[in-house]
């Protein structure tokens, strides 16, 4: 059974665009996704009806709030299988829930001289915060090189984890599309004695997933990737190891006392939740989760298995030698997401030339620029489709590349 | 939406395929690296002012979109052997031509002639290449301020 790409794309407002005349052909979902109805409408919804403060009033109003805001929690630690529905926390991006294991683990867990083994193919978020934990507690990084094919080159993780006390890692490269082996990462995670923590940011919007069956210690992602709203990231933590954390961000709603001489921490969740959290947006990302779930993430990874493998055969045979498309070239190995190199032509000219046809890639760095000098490319293009996009833009994509060749055609 | 012709004119593109006066200069030359933290591009300039205070040699290395190369190489022709006043009259004159300075009422300023500089006018219309534009000419000002410090 192949997806019905045309009514899934009848469900997100912004392709009845056009500019130019010319339909909108977006290929910039590992960047940001595009939004369904069903979520701007969720949001609208509650703004106009059901709007109130959560967690700290007595009124109706206040009640049926609250009951939308943990129901979006719940949607959640469903669709990624967390045993608990209060491992689940709210953020404000895949960042920050980054930075909050970082800093909150981090700095209760790790001494000088402790190490934590990341991988080639982190994008910033999962890189500057232990750069950062590593200038105040002196922490070593190590580093998984990759495979000439832009997979994680395992040989040699026993001896980098040896010792270690934490092993962070992507689930799927945002610049190379790699999808890591994360259930056998995870394994030897723990063989060492280290945790693992997820960065799932763009695992998460395109596959099932099952924290369980990972048998991961941390997971983060963003809402803003996975048709949710931006302003709203999740982390999901094993109970055990959020329990035994401090709080990341100190104030309101995140304490169960204050007095002048100190405070202590509220439960799970709201231990690690100060502040008035991105209650709209919660309410998004839940209807986000049911437009996805009501697909089916199995379907919507089949999909984009069927447009990567038609995008890696097309624009090979159509352009042979003049294109390098980075990563794996096994679609069981990746996602949807290429990065390439075309006829020597800057990916900032190319992504000028493609915005005539209407069509959006992202050019640049993309936020990990340690990869970026390991490909030694300072700046790639990068196409990303999603589950609204098929085939028939995969030849647009490749049409508007050729008209480039006629003004850099050098 | 404006034409890729207003920006890609041929004098550019020519430029971008043959970059004048790339290369190094040893020091004492000055020497200052802008990065577009955006995309990555990257310039280098290389600068050697005389006693006199005329702009003796200039080199420019990097790398980037072809905006951002042609512009570093087309400055590179417009300042050598000028004196630094008139030099940074230049930068004025091609930032605000950029629109992200406003133009000058000094007439020593506004009389700096750009010649082939007026191809990179284009880039306005398409505000998101004006850094590119602008890179190497920030990278100039930080060259100029450490030759002349």
């Amino acid at each position: 059974m192949t997806l019905d790409v045309a009514a899934v794309r009848a469900r997100f407002p912004i392709f009845d665009r056009q500019i130019d005349g010319q339909a909108l052909v977006y290929l910039d979902s590992a960047n940001t996704s595009q939004k369904p109805a069903e979520v701007i409408d969720s949001m609208a919804e509650f703004m106009r009806h059901g709007y109130a403060p959560i967690n700290r009033s007595a009124y109706r109003l206040a009640a049926e709030a609250t009951d939308a805001f943990e129901g979006a929690r719940t949607k959640v630690a469903r669709f990624i299988n967390a045993p608990r529905v209060h491992e689940v926390v709210f953020t404000k991006n895949a960042t920050e829930s980054l930075n909050l294991v970082a800093f909150a683990w981090g700095r209760a867990n790790l001494q000088a001289g402790d190490a934590v083994v990341l991988t080639h193919m982190e994008h910033h978020a999962n890189i500057v915060p232990w750069h950062m934990l590593a200038a105040e507690r002196g922490i070593e990084l190590r580093w998984v090189p990759l495979t000439a094919d832009g997979e994680l080159d395992l040989t040699d993780l026993p001896r980098l984890l040896d010792g270690a006390r934490v092993f962070s890692f992507t689930a799927m490269s945002n610049v190379l599309g790699t999808i890591t082996p994360v259930a056998e990462l995870c394994r030897a995670a723990h063989a060492a004695g280290a945790i693992a923590i997820v960065d799932g940011c763009q695992y998460v919007p395109h596959n099932v997933t099952d924290v369980q069956a990972w048998d991961a210690d941390f997971l983060a992602f963003s809402s803003h990737k996975m048709c949710g709203p931006s302003g709203i990231g999740v982390l999901w933590g094993r109970e055990a190891l959020l329990d035994a954390m401090p709080p990341f961000l100190g104030g309101g709603n995140m304490i169960a006392d204050v007095r002048l001489d100190g405070f202590t921490c509220a439960e799970l969740p709201a231990k690690f939740e100060a502040g008035t959290p991105p209650i709209v947006e919660a309410v998004g990302l839940g209807a986000a989760v049911d437009f996805l779930s009501c697909i089916g993430m199995g379907e919507v990874r089949r999909h984009e298995m069927q447009v990567a493998a038609y995008a890696l055969r097309s624009l090979t045979e159509r352009f042979g030698d003049d294109i390098t498309i980075h990563g794996p070239t096994d679609v069981e190995h990746r996602g949807a997401t290429f990065s390439f190199a075309f006829r020597g032509i800057h990916p900032h000219d190319l992504s000028q030339v493609l915005d005539q046809r209407n069509v959006c890639v992202r050019a640049g760095h993309h936020c990990a620029k340690p990869l970026m000098r390991i490909l030694g490319a300072p700046a790639t293009a990068r196409a990303s489709f999603y589950v609204y996009n098929d085939e028939r833009e995969v030849d647009v994509l490749a049409d508007a590349l050729d008209s480039a060749t006629d003004i850099f055609g050098f | 939406m404006p034409g890729l012709d207003d920006l890609y004119r041929e004098i550019i593109l020519d430029h971008y395929r043959s970059p004048r006066n790339r290369g190094e200069l040893p020091p004492p030359a000055a020497h200052a690296v802008g990065h577009n933290p955006l995309c990555g591009d990257e310039i280098e300039v290389y600068l050697d002012v005389d006693d006199q205070g005329l702009v003796a040699d200039i080199k420019v290395g990097g790398q980037g979109c072809s905006i951002s190369q042609s512009s570093a190489s087309m400055m590179s022709q417009a300042v050598k052997g000028r004196p630094i006043s008139e030099v940074r009259a230049l930068v004025h004159r091609f930032k605000s031509m950029m629109s992200i300075e406003e133009p000058s009422d000094d007439p020593s300023v506004q009389n700096v002639k750009l010649g082939d500089l007026e191809a990179l006018q284009g880039v306005v219309k398409f505000p998101v290449r004006i850094k590119c534009a602008v890179l190497a000419w920030n990278t100039l000002t930080e060259a100029l301020d450490q030759a002349t410090a």
